[in-house]
């Protein structure tokens, strides 16, 4: 595999260009993603089914939810560790709140985001105002959120909430042709995607993107650099939020429900070739890095691995994709590029797309 | 007044802060009619201070690089496994053991620090990936608590000189050591250099590999330490000893509660140890005033939060005195953040060096490294002597 195979000479480029597709690491994690599909189907045929494939979506759809309000803060070049935390507290406060009384269902859903809007507005001001390392800001906040949710409810498993609200997580539309049933999480997971990635494409997705890569450069040129890291942070509690109402409805009312899902996050993130330190990454590349970490457990739970290796295995995997991003990134960037003062990574939001990436030209003016 | 604190630098603030639970804490331990100071009570703080000073001495190496360690939980586990089952009660293999512990964890750093290093994976990830490995090992091969630490072994994590544990002698001790280290020779230097900006350490002729290697294998053997200590107290290795205090969180958390910046390059293992102790004070005062425990972590996130806020500012300040001071030296900015271009009302000492430092700081912690930057090497040749800038520091 060359890397420096010229684009211009198309005659017989397309299969050329396809396998620098390939090698590009975000192309890489979606042949990934692709190979343990098909291992899965090759074990158990029946995987392939609409049905079973739509319950394998609803199943992800918390983490990859996740996993795209993660990647905006990690994208700004901060961390957001008390995801898993929010994920935690929403869960037990819809168990706490809601109770068997179906009308309290959506007032308590309002309370709920109110409560992911505050979270995240104090992790952002908190790290941009006061200058607190976010790593430190969300580490006290997780402590805070998950010691004092669980100082309110005893810390306890409080029951099952109303069946109004669990069937965002659990139920669908049921009766269609082909699927049998539409998960609304599989829905809601959509709606998140599509949302995300029309903000990403909007000013805000590239202000932050610019900003993970030279957050001073960015305020020189004029834009609001605390502004814009706040509302990542807000996004990603919000993203939190949603995902425990999923699960609160999918996996119940349990205070183990959410641990550590800030690492399972920052991992898919990772994964999808969003590279922590901000600056790069895309949407799409940590939803598709969510679907791969699943599809890997999954794919685990049909072989004959103990299940407690499957740490061991997501871990030996992080290094890998982080290694190989790395190299290959490496190798380009010693490219010359002639293309250096284009305006950076147009594909900011396509995973599949072989952007070059190029910080030469680019990262140099800004420091002047 | 408040010039004077701000000449301060940031390990008498922490040790100041210190001062300031401990008065609180005493007080307040009064109002429920027992003494703070009893021997018994000093005691209960010394041994809480020991096992996470342990590894919060290795966890600053690591953080001074630039790089972080998310794996201690983990090592600490496998160190008391291996450490009990070597031992397996008998006294003969004490020595053994311990020799044994520490090469094991010794080559978990050396892991650590080659992924980090030689295939230029973030910090944050590569030893994340290293702990769930070693977790994924720690619970398919261990379902409980397995081998048992001899009593001549276990008299280190129980015995004391009047009411200072042995255990919290020997952490103390280490620091003194590791302190040293950062301070007086070629290693720590390098290490303070490569911290605060690689890329600038290569240009000056410090090899970037060898200092952050020797910080991980630093941090691993700390946090092997440790979990020997975990074992003596315990008298069996548990699989689970280290996860269960969430000692990665909370190591970072006193490292930086201790003045070190995240970023890299700034800092010192006694602000570490007063971070620690503030930790400490704190467990003890809400364990004899019997909080919830769930309160408890809710308190000591706020503390997190609130204190790091308070030197997040100062810390600036304070290091621009020092290095006006120095009569050759350019000035260097303090900027810790990588966005923290609002000065604190020094503009004057502005320069264009200071902002490509800024810059590079940044830049300097991934892999997004950019050789060919002009400024770059400016501030390359100009800040060749930031390191012994950092020698008044450890």
């Amino acid at each position: 595999m060359n890397p420096r195979i010229p684009e211009t000479h198309l005659g017989d480029g397309g299969l050329r260009q396809l396998l620098r597709r390939a090698a590009d690491p975000r192309g890489a994690v979606v042949i990934l993603l692709i190979v343990i599909l098909i291992a899965i189907v090759v074990l158990n045929p029946g995987f392939a089914e609409p049905g079973a494939l739509m319950r394998f979506i609803q199943r992800v759809s918390p983490v990859a939810i996740v996993a795209i309000g993660q990647y905006f803060v990690i994208v700004s070049g901060e961390f957001d560790l008390s995801m898993g935390a929010v994920v935690t507290a929403q869960v037990m406060t819809a168990g706490y709140l809601i109770g068997e009384d179906d009308s309290k269902t959506v007032p308590v859903l309002i309370i709920m985001l109110v409560i992911g809007v505050v979270v995240g507005l104090v992790n952002g001001l908190v790290t941009t105002l006061l200058k607190v390392p976010s790593f430190i800001v969300t580490l006290g906040t997780m402590l805070v959120i998950h010691g004092g949710v669980m100082w309110w409810t005893g810390g306890a498993a409080t029951g099952n909430p109303a069946e109004s609200f669990r069937q965002l997580g659990r139920g669908g539309i049921e009766g269609l042709p082909i699927l049998d049933l539409l998960p609304y999480a599989v829905l809601i997971l959509l709606a998140v995607t599509v949302f995300a990635v029309w903000i990403s494409r909007r000013p805000f997705g590239r202000t932050v993107v610019a900003i993970g890569d030279n957050a001073q450069a960015v305020s020189f040129a004029g834009a609001n650099v605390w502004r814009t890291k706040t509302l990542a942070f807000v996004l990603s509690s919000l993203a939190a939020t949603v995902a425990g109402v999923l699960l609160a409805g999918y996996a119940g009312v349990h205070p183990s429900v959410g641990q550590g899902y800030e690492f399972t996050a920052i991992t898919a993130v990772v994964l999808g070739g969003v590279v922590l330190g901000g600056g790069r990454g895309t949407v799409l590349g940590a939803l598709i890095g969510a679907f791969t970490l699943e599809s890997l457990f999954t794919l685990l739970n049909f072989t004959a691995v103990p299940a407690t290796m499957r740490d061991a295995i997501q871990g030996a995997i992080i290094i890998a994709a982080v290694a190989y991003s790395g190299v290959v990134f490496a190798k380009k960037h010693k490219r010359p590029t002639t293309s250096a003062n284009e305006p950076r990574d147009p594909g900011t939001t396509s995973a599949g797309a072989p952007s070059p990436i190029q910080l030469t030209g680019g990262d140099g003016a800004a420091r002047k | 007044m408040k010039t004077h604190l701000r000449r301060l630098d940031t390990t008498a603030l922490v040790y100041l802060a210190l001062v300031g639970v401990l008065i609180i804490s005493a007080v307040l331990v009064a109002t429920t009619g027992r003494s703070f100071f009893s021997p018994g009570n000093i005691r209960d703080i010394l041994t809480g201070m020991s096992v996470l000073g342990f590894v919060a001495i290795g966890q600053t190496l690591v953080i001074l690089g630039a790089s972080l360690d998310l794996s201690v939980p983990y090592v600490m586990s496998l160190a008391s496994l291996v450490a009990a089952q070597t031992m397996n009660g008998n006294d003969a293999m004490v020595l053994p053991a311990v020799l044994l512990t520490l090469v094991v964890t010794a080559c978990i750093g050396l892991a650590n620090g080659l992924i980090v290093t030689v295939l230029g994976v973030h910090g944050f990830v590569a030893t994340l990936g290293v702990g769930l490995m070693l977790k994924g090992y720690l619970d398919t091969n261990y379902q409980g608590t397995e081998g048992s630490v001899p009593w001549s072994f276990q008299l280190f994590g129980a015995t004391g000189i009047g009411p200072v544990p042995i255990s919290t002698i020997v952490m103390l001790a280490l620091a003194g050591l590791v302190g040293f280290i950062l301070v007086r020779t070629r290693f720590g230097h390098h290490l303070f250099a490569v911290g605060g900006n690689s890329e600038v350490a290569r240009l000056s002729g410090v090899r970037q590999r060898l200092p952050l290697i020797g910080a991980h294998i630093g941090s691993s053997v700390c946090a092997g330490l440790a979990g020997l200590l975990l074992a003596s107290r315990l008298g069996v290795g548990s699989p689970t000893v280290g996860s269960q205090g969430s000692y990665d969180l909370l190591s970072i958390a006193a490292v930086v509660l201790g003045g070190t910046v995240l970023m890299g390059g700034r800092g010192s293992i006694w602000g570490t140890i007063g971070g620690v102790a503030i930790f400490a004070v704190l467990d003890n005062l809400m364990s004899v005033m019997q909080f919830n425990p769930f309160l408890k972590d809710v308190i000591r996130g706020l503390v997190i939060i609130i204190a790091v806020a308070l030197y997040a500012r100062r810390r600036v300040i304070a290091r621009r005195i020092r290095f006006i001071r120095s009569p050759t030296g350019p000035i260097i900015a303090a900027g810790s953040e990588p966005n923290g271009l609002e000065p604190n009302g020094l503009e004057p000492n502005r320069s264009e060096a200071d902002i490509s430092e800024a810059a590079g700081a940044h830049n300097g912690t991934g892999p997004v490294l950019d050789q060919e930057s002009a400024p770059d090497q400016e501030s390359a040749s100009g800040h060749r002597s930031a390191p012994d800038h950092e020698r008044s520091q450890g």
